[in-house]
């Protein structure tokens, strides 16, 4: 048997008592790609930053073929080579792609760059592993999937053996994830050994050779991919079965409840973000927004929330015109909102709990009389919530900061939806989450659909977005290409909408 | 070596309460170095310190008299911290009370009965109004409002200056005071033979309606949202703009307050320097006080005591009154650097010197993040 191209045995590390990595071993083989699964918080990226020298464990060594690997920092990590493509690109925007590939490299010629013998070079390998990129090109013209090539690049170039991928295709389309695959490939017959760290199912057992699933820190499961299925995965991930399909629909879609017609935003740079859009949500409706980020979805979502203004068009609630109102108006007149991003916009994580579940409701009966607060039946409804939303706490006065994130958003989620409204917003509502957590959100918007709530979603999550919604709009450079019941849909089409692409044109 | 923050756990209450107490005691012990070095003994300067301010019936109530204004603009500097209005102009707006008292108490045209509640409001009024100003300045047009209330209040105090030399100026005198007020439009005294006017009171009743202001209504809760997260609360619905813009208001009239204790419970006429930097021990007070109504009635007294007994522990140590000014500044620095370790844990790294990158708020998982020293400390 041949030495392993990596080994990792006996790894521990905890913080503040708690272990995040508990006796786990790995290894991996030249020409192997490895799938590391597991939900958020299983331990993944603590193991990973370990491997990359940004942690140190507290037990357990490292091995590279065989010989022990003394990691404690990036530079050592890199010169065992091991490589790691962050999910969050670390390039300079206004440097060309072979500028950011040699930034930092000890090279040969003193003071003087020959950027011309760097670009061949970044041509060279970009052409043998199917990284298609432009050494000459400066990194801002390029698209999140060119510059995720670069960060590969990158690391090759560092003479990366091993590639560590953190959620490479989170922030990708289905077609930008095709094209990586097959770089993946092409690394895998090169000879590197691929770590590929993931929580879709489906792509794991597209791509992945082999596959570790960690839950709790602990490695609960090892298979090849040959020889498991989704099923077994997802049961391993989450140590319960979870089904989560939709449940059948008690109630006909109904009439039309908010309405946008010829909608039109700019964004914070005065840029036209979202550009003449024109949708309908119904009673009992869920319309799931497809399309990548960045296409005016968080300038229409705050359009709908009520924070942001609007340049032309207008939108109807009940056929009354409802942009340019508050979002205390629009909470009075029946709307529920989820924000995109729960940290910021949705809680004031310094606040107790019971406070933040009352932030938009404080000021009235039950909650306050003539501008006095009602402490006890603030208090009371805190407890309602904590226990009817299942949510995890301390108790109704713990600081909203000590939740974590699954149980965060699903007191956001009880607080849009506890005063039963006509209209939900949700942006991103599962959104670094794990499934199980997830799958409690996503049965609660079908409760609400059920009892008669038009339910509009936005999502970057393509298969969140085929999961819930009975109508889907896709979005992309600020306008809705194409609108189609969920019957029509399918993830080719809704990806290549996603891209920009529309059909007959491609 | 790089230092960086990282947010703590919230400590218990009781711990909360345990904080000015240590930082006072560790500003005390800080304080031994000045008096060392003006050639006195630390312990007898600070019993000294204490016997002259609570030592007998007529030191007590000239420090409740000094305790007063203090309780008041540690208030002002509170209500508009804790709504995210950093207002540092609590010491213009007390001499804009201290000029509306004056220049109203000097019209004998008033009605006897109502001149003091119109003074009362009307100095409110004119605190509230300039630090309205500079909240409209920074809700409409993003001024910082650090720099406009700080640098307003040399406006006006030398605005205060000019009508004392001029239009204010009592001719009967040579000094730039303006003319004695008339009886009405005084505070009346609590304790014969004393010092103790009703101004006292009022600064203890101001308290009082800010703690249920701030703890028990609709109002309180949105300043207090606003401050922690005005994104999150403008989402919400709270009107944050109308928030800060009260907030502000209340603010700065409460220091307005101060300045009226000070023309019609004390001196009777507006003079030169009437504040020996009231508004500026406010920012203190409030910052000892951690923004809580009861805690800035403890730190104003506290700084009453020190203020008041300083005079007599100069007089027999020879260590000069300033000492009180020196103790002040020491408290400020020590409690803001034990309420940033007590919400923050300092962690050195030498990581970037090996190469390490370590980014600012890395986000994986959610819930863990790195701030840099640099990070905002005002919040």
């Amino acid at each position: 048997m041949p030495t392993d191209l990596l080994a990792m045995r006996g790894i521990r590390k905890c913080f503040f008592g708690a272990p995040v990595n508990n006796d786990v071993t790995l290894t991996l083989r030249g020409g192997e790609i490895l799938a590391l699964l597991g939900e958020n918080g299983a331990g993944k990226s603590t193991l990973m930053k370990i491997l990359y020298g940004l942690y140190r464990p507290d037990a357990g060594s490292i091995f590279v073929r065989g010989a022990p690997a003394g990691i404690r920092s990036p530079a050592d990590a890199i010169r065992s080579r091991i490589g790691m493509v962050h999910q969050h690109f670390t390039l300079v925007p206004n440097l060309t792609v072979a500028e950011n590939i040699i930034l930092g490299l000890k090279q040969k010629g003193g003071i003087f760059l020959d950027i011309r013998a760097a670009q061949q070079h970044v041509r060279a390998v970009s052409e043998r592993y199917h990284l298609e990129v432009d050494p000459a090109e400066k990194v801002w013209n390029l698209s999140v999937g060119e510059r995720q090539r670069v960060e590969i690049l990158k690391t090759l170039c560092r003479g990366a053996e091993i590639l560590i991928l953190d959620e490479p295709t989170a922030v990708l389309t289905p077609q930008e994830s095709e094209q990586l695959f097959s770089a993946v490939r092409a690394l895998k017959a090169g000879g590197k050994g691929i770590i590929f760290i993931s929580h879709k199912l489906e792509e794991v057992m597209a791509i992945a050779d082999r596959v570790v699933v960690l839950r709790s820190g602990a490695v609960v499961l090892e298979r090849r991919t040959s020889d498991t299925n989704v099923q077994e995965l997802a049961a391993a991930m989450v140590g319960h079965r979870i089904d989560c399909r939709a449940p059948l629909r008690k109630r006909p879609i109904g009439s039309t409840i908010l309405e946008a017609r010829g909608l039109w935003v700019k964004s914070d740079l005065g840029i036209d973000a979202v550009r003449g859009i024109s949708l309908a949500v119904h009673e009992g409706e869920i319309f799931g927004l497809a399309g990548v980020s960045g296409n005016g979805q968080r300038e229409l979502a705050e359009v709908l929330s009520g924070t942001r203004g609007i340049a032309a068009g207008e939108v109807l609630f009940d056929n009354e015109r409802v942009s340019g109102k508050a979002p205390r108006e629009l909470f009075e007149r029946g709307y529920g909102r989820i924000p995109e991003d729960r940290m910021e916009s949705g809680a004031i994580l310094d606040f107790p709990i019971k406070d933040n579940l009352v932030l938009e409701s404080y000021y009235r009966l039950p909650f306050a009389r003539h501008g006095i607060l009602v402490p006890e039946k603030i208090e009371a409804h805190a407890r309602d919530i904590l226990r009817n939303y299942s949510i995890k706490a301390r108790g109704p006065d713990a600081e909203t900061r000590t939740l974590s994130g699954g149980n965060l958003q699903k007191a956001m989620l009880a607080r849009a939806l506890d005063s039963g409204p006509r209209f939900v917003l949700a942006s991103q509502p599962t959104r670094g989450l794990d499934v199980g957590a997830a799958c409690s959100i996503r049965s609660r918007l079908f409760d609400a659909r059920d009892t008669g709530a038009a339910i509009f979603l936005i999502s970057e999550d393509l298969d969140e977005i085929l999961a819930l919604s009975d109508t889907i709009g896709v979005m992309h450079r600020g306008e809705i290409l194409d609108t189609m019941a969920r019957a029509e849909a399918g993830a080719v089409r809704i990806g290549l909408l996603m891209a920009g692409v529309r059909e007959g044109r491609a | 070596m790089r230092l960086a923050l990282e947010k703590r756990e919230t400590l218990p209450f009781r711990i909360h309460l345990l904080l000015p107490v240590g930082a006072v005691g560790i500003s005390f012990l800080l304080s031994f170095v000045p008096i060392l070095c003006a050639g006195a003994n630390p312990f007898t300067a600070y019993s000294y310190i204490f016997y002259g301010a609570l030592g007998t019936k007529t030191s007590i109530v000239e420090t409740l008299v000094k305790t007063a204004p203090l309780i008041l603009t540690g208030l002002c500097a509170a209500i508009a911290f804790k709504s995210g209005f950093y207002n540092l102009g609590g010491e213009g707006q007390f001499y804009l009370g201290a000029l509306t008292a004056a220049a109203l108490g000097i019209c004998t045209g008033l009605p006897p009965q109502t001149a003091l509640p119109l003074i009362i409001a009307a100095g409110f009024a004119a605190g509230g109004i300039w630090a309205f100003g500079a909240a409209v300045l920074k809700t409409k047009f993003r001024v910082d409002e650090v720099v406009v209330t700080l640098l307003s209040n040399y406006i006006v105090i030398y605005v205060v200056s000019a009508l004392l030399d001029g239009p204010l100026k009592d001719p009967r005198t040579m000094w730039p005071n303006s003319p004695t007020i008339m009886t009405a439009a005084r505070y009346p005294l609590l304790l014969g033979g004393t010092r103790l006017h009703a101004g006292v009171l009022v600064a203890i009743i101001v308290a009082l309606l800010a703690w249920v202001i701030m703890r028990k209504t609709t109002l309180g809760f949105e300043i207090a949202a606003t401050g922690a997260n005005p994104k999150a609360s403008a989402y919400a619905g709270i009107p944050v703009i109308r928030t800060v813009l009260i907030a502000s208001f209340l603010s700065g009239g409460v220091a307005g307050l101060a300045g009226v204790g000070e023309v019609s419970g004390l001196h009777y006429n507006l003079i030169e320097k009437i504040s020996p930097g009231y508004g500026y021990a406010g920012i203190v007070i409030a910052m000892l006080g951690e923004l809580n109504p009861v805690g800035v009635v403890l730190a104003a007294f506290l700084f009453g005591t020190i203020i008041t007994g300083a005079q007599m522990m100069s007089r027999v140590t020879g260590v000069p009154v300033f000492l009180a000014d020196v103790i002040q500044g020491i408290t400020l620095l020590v409690m803001l650097a034990v309420l940033i370790l007590t919400s923050y844990r300092i962690r050195v790294s030498l990581d970037h010197l090996r190469g390490a990158h370590i980014k600012r708020g890395i986000t994986t998982e959610g819930t863990e993040y790195t701030e840099y020293l640099d990070a905002d400390l005002r919040r």
